[in-house]
């Protein structure tokens, strides 16, 4: 299943709808990299929410989306993350370190917004 | 020649009866209940005699044999614990209790006194090997005395031991293992009653959370802990969170990395771990198993973190009034 990747304002938002295989990740790694200098966005936020198993491919993938926007000029932010979903991936190692997370997406923008209008 | 023969034969068939005696155990363990009665009936149709006239004898002899026994329990410092009048009036119930259950051969009301009795000693620091110990020396105690008494009757003396010996082994065996139910019943008691203590997480301003933790951490408290705070972050949508680890005066490298994990969890729900309150062994083991500094974010005591929880959420606290 295809991630859907909306335009809100100046940030890209891609909320993963149910567990995804890995071709899907890897489609939606492609997309938002091309999309996020296509819309010059300034930030992406990826919901992962919907998500209540998060493996190491997975994990792997978000870490570098992340850096890949990060060399396209742009942040990204992960949210939404479940308390037992966090658990199991910092048992596994996997702590997305350097990358940006918050509770939902609300929060995500909250704190993008924050940011932003201080460096604007 | 003759007596050698005779007392060997004598003790052969103590041996094979002592056999018996253990399969009849083991009928009566595989029971469990009242219907043994008529197999030990069976058995100690004889040894009943002996045994109403051993209890008769110790019955006689109650202060000088009770006196005898305050005496061995000293001697080898048993129950330190306890004043002499305490060991003595212990004694003296242990004594009768212990005759009653050889007289009746009805243990339930012994098994009730040594549930009780470890109820009020085990608080004081007594511990298993003592009370064994002390059943064991009446034992022992009764057994001197009855030698002394039928020194002149060997076959009556063993016919009085083979009477005694499984009366009094199941008793020793009954005490030693109320003691222990006992024993077991208190630390299931106190482990459920720290599962119930466990830590709660408080919301002390919009978005601020404290974790107060006290005692000490096994793994499974961790756990528990971790899945509490995660939880409440997500419900009171916490941006910082307080640890305090004032009251954990140590932690074993499996806890530590556990709340090492428990703040970078945190961070991936998008919210910032203030830990309070570090002990010095605590640091060292933190240290020890090389932690990410960078993941730590420390302040000394509960105050100076809740300060900077403040700060990090952008409150300002400033008095009103000067304090009078």
């Amino acid at each position: 299943m295809e991630v859907p990747i909306l335009k809100q304002g100046a940030f890209l938002i891609a909320t993963f709808q149910a567990a995804l295989s890995d071709a899907d990740l890897n489609q939606l790694r492609m997309g938002l990299v091309q999309q996020v200098v296509k819309f010059r966005s300034r930030a992406v936020i990826v919901d992962v929410t919907a998500m209540d198993v998060m493996d190491s491919f997975a994990s792997r993938t978000l870490r570098e989306i992340a850096h890949m926007i990060r060399l396209r000029g742009a942040e990204t932010v992960i949210v939404g993350i479940q308390p037992e979903v966090a658990f199991a991936m910092v048992q596994l190692g996997l702590t997305l370190e350097g990358v940006a997370t918050a509770l939902d997406l609300e929060e995500g923008l909250a704190y993008l917004n924050e940011k932003f209008k201080i460096t604007n | 020649m003759v007596f050698t023969i005779k007392s060997l034969s004598d003790s052969h068939r103590r041996f094979a009866r002592k056999r018996t005696i253990c399969a009849q155990e083991k009928i009566f363990m595989a029971k469990r209940d009242s219907t043994t009665t008529d197999l030990e009936l069976k058995r100690t149709e004889e040894p009943s005699e002996l045994l109403r006239e051993l209890v008769a004898h110790l019955r006689q002899n109650r202060t000088q044999l009770r006196e005898e026994w305050v005496v061995r329990i000293s001697e080898t410092r048993l129950l330190t614990a306890m004043t002499k009048e305490e060991i003595f009036a212990e004694a003296t119930s242990v004594y009768d209790s212990y005759v009653e259950a050889l007289e009746t051969e009805a243990f339930e009301a012994l098994q009730a006194y040594a549930r009780n009795l470890s109820e009020r000693i085990i608080p004081r620091g007594v511990e298993t090997h003592e009370v064994v110990g002390i059943v064991l020396l009446l034992r022992d105690v009764l057994a001197r005395s009855l030698f002394a008494k039928y020194q002149t009757d060997f076959k009556k003396l063993n016919r009085i031991l083979d009477a005694y010996e499984p009366a009094a082994n199941r008793i020793a065996n009954t005490v030693a293992v109320g003691f222990v139910q006992e024993r077991e019943r208190v630390i299931r008691q106190q482990q459920e009653a720290i599962r119930e203590l466990s830590t709660p997480v408080l919301q002390v301003r919009e978005r601020l959370l404290i974790l107060p933790i006290i005692g000490v951490i096994d793994p499974q408290r961790a756990r528990q802990l971790t899945e509490q705070l995660l939880r409440g972050i997500r419900t009171n949508r916490a941006k910082v969170v307080v640890i305090d680890i004032t009251g954990v005066a140590a932690m074993d490298v499996t806890v530590a990395n556990h709340l090492v994990q428990t703040v970078e969890a945190s961070r991936l729900l998008g919210a910032t771990v203030i830990v309070t309150g570090l002990s010095p062994e605590i640091a060292q083991t933190l240290v020890t198993i090389g932690v990410d500094l960078g993941k730590m974010n420390t302040v000394g005591d509960l105050q100076g973190g809740i300060e900077q929880a403040e700060r990090l959420l952008g409150y300002k606290v400033a008095s009103i009034a000067e304090p009078r």
